[in-house]
């Protein structure tokens, strides 16, 4: 089961610091973290990009992770 | 990949393709396109920083006789205010309309009103000052402080902090409320032995680019239309463009010219859909070029910050809390960096206790742009400042300091993810051990250091390959090309088919010639428009391979592909790139290969700088003495190019240090907006620019790349801070460290 | 307004051209010529991007006006080459990759070329010095420097 960690920010949602979700699809990751934290949206998550093991990617909409897989939702960067 | 890598031609310094146009004058930039029966556009500037717009009458300026068309908001149509990707990240379109012309308000000093076409640049100008504005003055709101008051002026009705648990009712100028953290901020100052806390402020301060904003456009009579301009991202500028002229994307062509500078600059439009806007109803093309004043007050800049940053640390030097507060002007509408610059604050630290909250503020200024690390340098600057003074307090080596702190593969960042393979702590060995670092500082000098992080981005870049019937090719991409990528992209498709550079042409293809492909911006065109680069010549290669084992009857896994020749492993025959290109027409029609991607796993770039200072204590003017930039490109593909993005980053660093600031009146006017009086860096204000490539791959990339465009500018605000610093004995808190500025700090304290 | 006839020289062939009395030369190289290898970067003599010479003395060309060049010699960074060959202090721009987005290179190379004729051996301060006057936002004037100085080297040998 991956391991999904949240930011502070997130935290303001999840409450705690981790979880583990069953899913390994990251739009069924998305719909799980949903159903189990009431305040936090689909939208909320789609908007962010996501770091699988490190390796950041902007629109994860696609991801398939691993079983020991961690996951970090962070703010989508651009640059100059 | 890990491994140091063997390669052919990457590495080298070969001459850039688009070379010969630019030293010999042919290249064509922003303002250098003219069409039969062109008309030229300007543009009517608020006088006020911020008003209410009673009324606009254009009656007279339409009826001047060389006058062909007037526009004001109400020609963009309906436009409603929902996010689009418009450059640099989500925009609002509403605000972005409301920027290229204002609506019911003005929001800062030279903030477009109208606009109008008419047979003379001077016939245009004449014309504006028959447009009558009648306006309800506000008080202007010029600084974060003033902004943040209860009670302050308010520029938006309609913005309500976000980021709290609890919106409030009430509107405010904080768009933006946002807060990062990680361990135990209390316990890790509780640890420490030693804490530094202080306050910073970093000026607006503009992108400067040489080549102000310009465009053609022209609409034509079946509703086919081109814009023809200087940008960073055209597919980008199609997207608005189109969005506030209610148009087809298939209708839209937009031509990126060669562009004349931009570091984040040129992300948004300002004129392009004006101009359009203007042609559509004139019937004529449109060209509207912007004065430098006009540059000044109504593009970029990048964000005013008022800053906090509390470092404690114990006497061996390990550091135990970070903590950092923020405050970014947005200028007129919400936006500002705020978000990396709590984001990247701390990021060179390998500390498990930090804290960074940031606000993100409208003034009544121009709406800021992305510049070169957007965020970044003003953040970092606090935080470096703060770390070379508990280094000075330890009696620590800057150096060592940081090292014994530097962030390093597992570190966790503030942001989300562990760190990578990134190579800070290469950079900071490089440092110390560099002649630099080892000469001793002449009398009367200061000597400064700092670090700095940028994330780098990837994202979508489309790339064809057309290979010829003579085995050369052309490669069409769709990045811009801003500071000679071009070699870039050069140079790793020949790295792949293993030909010649020069037998291939990278072109920067229109928005009718390619799939959509982000702006030149993030550091991301040698990374992601690279790989897709890589992409489609490996595709070349595929083809070639298949095209070889057609004509010699095996299969292509039986054909290997060497030197630029196919050999056939199952018999004797070899063949040349060139002899398959010239039998593609036999075996199935021409060779073209695609990359269309959305490049994942960019790598950071960390860089280190060193500078020595001399100050006229008399005067207060500093002068620049010796100067290193060290940074990790992951690899190097054009170093010659890497090391001009390591010094470019370090002057406007330098700049934005020592000189660069706006000057504003009481009531909100600039006054300092042309070259002589916002003075950026002259050559003789500089010493050679001494750089250090380090190179540690990026695992994620398949030469290691990592992008290099934007981390150098980040270190310069502390190096040369702290430098200037050290060369009077004070502590500089403020930027930029102007002479009058350095004066007061030397007589008053 | 009338305009005015102007006969003039630009990079060594006869021109003649008709423009405003208020036109700079800048406006009529770029708008009435075609020229558009100078650049305007400011308008106002400060950036050195539509540096020119007139009379083989070193201008802005934002500053004079189109009807100053009456019989006059202009040159611009189109003549600056041979028809099939760079100048020695283009080729050394390139080589030393002395240019990013290469806006302000016609000018930079202009004036290079006019330091070069007053004084064929600069120090690397008097270099810098002569070209205060064109700002480069790209490259922090390193790389420009060194390919200024190794093209005086270059034409010092050739001499």
């Amino acid at each position: 089961m991956a391991l999904v960690v949240f930011s502070s920010e997130l935290q303001l949602f999840t409450g705690e610091e981790c979880t583990h979700v069953e899913a390994a699809r990251f739009k069924e990751i998305v719909a799980e973290l949903v159903d189990k934290y009431e305040s936090l949206t689909e939208e909320k998550l789609m908007e962010m990009a996501v770091a699988i093991d490190g390796e950041i990617i902007h629109t994860p909409f696609l991801e398939v992770v691993g079983e020991d897989s961690e996951l970090h939702f962070l703010h989508r960067i651009s640059g100059g | 990949m890990s491994e140091a890598q063997e390669f052919k031609y990457i590495g080298q310094r070969t001459i850039r393709p688009d070379g010969y146009d630019k030293v010999t004058g042919r290249a064509q930039y922003g303002a250098d396109l003219s069409l039969p029966g062109m008309i030229w556009g300007r543009t009517l500037r608020s006088p006020h920083a911020h008003a209410k717009i009673v009324s606009i009458d254009t009656s007279k300026a339409e009826a001047h006789p060389d006058v062909f068309a007037v526009v004001t908001f109400k020609d963009f149509g309906s436009v409603e205010g929902e996010s689009i990707n418009a450059g640099e990240g989500a925009a609002d379109v509403l605000d972005l309309a409301r920027n290229c012309l204002a609506d019911d308000k003005v929001l800062y000093h030279g903030h477009a009103i109208a606009a109008v076409a008419a047979r003379t640049e001077r016939a245009a100008d004449d014309a504006l000052d028959l447009i009558d504005v009648k306006y309800e003055v506000l008080s202007p709101v010029m600084d974060v402080e003033d902004a943040m008051k209860e009670g302050a002026p308010v520029l938006h009705e309609d913005m309500f902090t976000q980021g709290y648990e609890e919106t409030p009712s009430t509107p405010s100028n904080i768009a933006t409320r946002l807060e990062m953290k990680m361990g135990d901020i209390e316990a890790g100052f509780a640890e420490a032995d030693v804490i530094v806390e202080r306050e910073f402020r970093t000026p607006t301060a503009h992108q400067g680019y040489i080549e102000p904003h310009a465009c053609t456009a022209r609409y034509d009579e079946d509703g086919q239309s081109m814009v023809w301009c200087c940008t960073q991202g055209h597919f980008d500028v199609r997207t608005s463009t189109a969005k506030l002229l209610g148009l087809d994307l298939s209708k839209l062509k937009v031509v990126a010219s060669e562009i004349g500078g931009g570091f984040g600059g040129k992300t948004v439009v300002y004129q392009e859909p004006v101009a359009l806007a203007l042609s559509r109803k004139a019937g004529r093309p449109v060209k509207m070029v912007m004065n430098r004043d006009e540059v000044f007050i109504a593009t970029g800049p990048t964000s005013a910050a008022k800053l906090k940053a509390k470092v404690g640390a114990k006497k061996d030097g390990t550091i135990t809390a970070m903590q950092g507060w923020m405050a970014y002007e947005a200028g007129a509408f919400k936006g500002s960096p705020m978000m990396p610059g709590v984001m990247t604050m701390f990021t060179p630290y390998d500390c498990g206790n930090v804290q960074v909250e940031g606000f993100d503020v409208v003034v009544n200024k121009s709406k800021v742009a992305a510049y070169r690390a957007p965020g970044a340098p003003q953040a970092e600057f606090a935080a470096e400042m703060v770390v070379n003074e508990v280094a000075e307090k330890i009696g620590m080596d800057p150096i060592e300091l940081r090292l014994k702190n530097a962030a390093k593969e597992g570190t966790q960042t503030i942001y989300g993810p562990k760190l990578k393979t990134v190579g800070l702590i290469e950079c900071l060995e490089a440092a110390r051990d560099s002649d630099h670092y080892k000469s001793a500082l002449a009398d009367g000098c200061g000597r400064g250091i700092a670090a700095g992080f940028w994330f780098n981005i990837g994202g979508q870049s489309s790339v064809s390959i057309n290979m010829n019937t003579d085995g050369t090719g052309t490669i069409l991409e769709g990045s811009p090309d801003i500071g000679g990528s071009r070699a870039s992209m050069q140079m790793m498709a020949a790295e792949v088919l293993q030909i010649e550079p020069s037998n291939l042409k990278p072109i920067v293809a229109d928005t009718d010639s390619l799939p959509y492909s982000q702006g030149t911006g993030g550091s991301r065109v040698t990374f992601a428009t690279g790989m897709a680069v890589i992409e489609a010549a490996e595709d070349v290669v595929k083809q070639i391979k298949e095209r070889a084992a057609a004509i010699w009857n095996v299969t292509a896994e039986q054909v290997d592909y060497a030197d630029g020749v196919a050999i056939n492993t199952a018999g004797e025959e070899k063949m040349s790139l060139a002899e398959v290109c010239q039998a593609a027409e036999k075996t199935g029609g021409q060779i073209s290969g695609t990359g269309n991607i959305n490049a994942r796993g960019a790598g950071p770039s960390f860089a280190v700088h060193l500078c020595d200072t001399k100050v006229d204590q008399e005067t207060g003017k500093v002068d620049v003495v010796r100067y290193t930039a060290i940074q990790d490109a992951g690899k190097a593909i054009h170093p010659s190019y890497v090391e001009g993005q390591f010094q470019g980053g370090a002057v406007q660093g330098i700049g934005w240090a020592l000189n660069e600031e706006y000057i504003f009146n009481d009531d909100g006017v600039m006054e300092n907006p042309g070259f002589l009086d916002y003075r950026i860096p002259l050559a003789s204000d500089l010493p050679m620019i001494e750089t250090i490539i380090v190179e540690v791959p990026n695992s994620f990339h398949p030469y290691g790349v990592r992008g290099v465009g934007e981390s150098g500018i980040i270190p310069p605000l502390a190096a040369v801070g702290w430098s200037v610093g050290d060369a009077i004995d004070r502590k500089v808190e403020e930027l930029p460290c102007s002479p009058p500025r350095v004066l007061s700090l030397i007589q008053n304290g | 307004m009338a305009k005015s006839h102007v006969s003039t020289s630009i990079n060594g062939e006869p021109v003649e051209y008709l423009c405003d009395p208020g036109d700079t030369l800048l406006d009529v190289l770029r708008n009435e010529l075609q020229l558009t290898g100078t650049k305007e970067g400011c308008g106002s003599g400060d950036c050195g991007a539509c540096s020119v010479t007139l009379n083989g003395r070193l201008v802005c060309s934002c500053l004079v006006l189109g009807v100053e060049a009456e019989g006059a010699e202009v040159g611009t960074i189109e003549g600056v080459g041979a028809n099939d060959k760079l100048h020695v202090i283009q080729e050394k721009f390139l080589e030393h990759a002395a240019l990013q987005c290469g806006v302000c290179t016609p000018g930079l190379i202009v004036s290079t070329k006019a330091l070069l004729e007053e004084n064929p051996n600069p120090t690397e301060e008097e270099a810098r010095y002569y070209l205060a006057g064109n700002l480069c936002r790209c490259t922090g004037y390193d790389k420009i420097i060194r390919a200024v100085m190794d093209a005086a080297e270059t034409m010092r040998e050739g001499a």
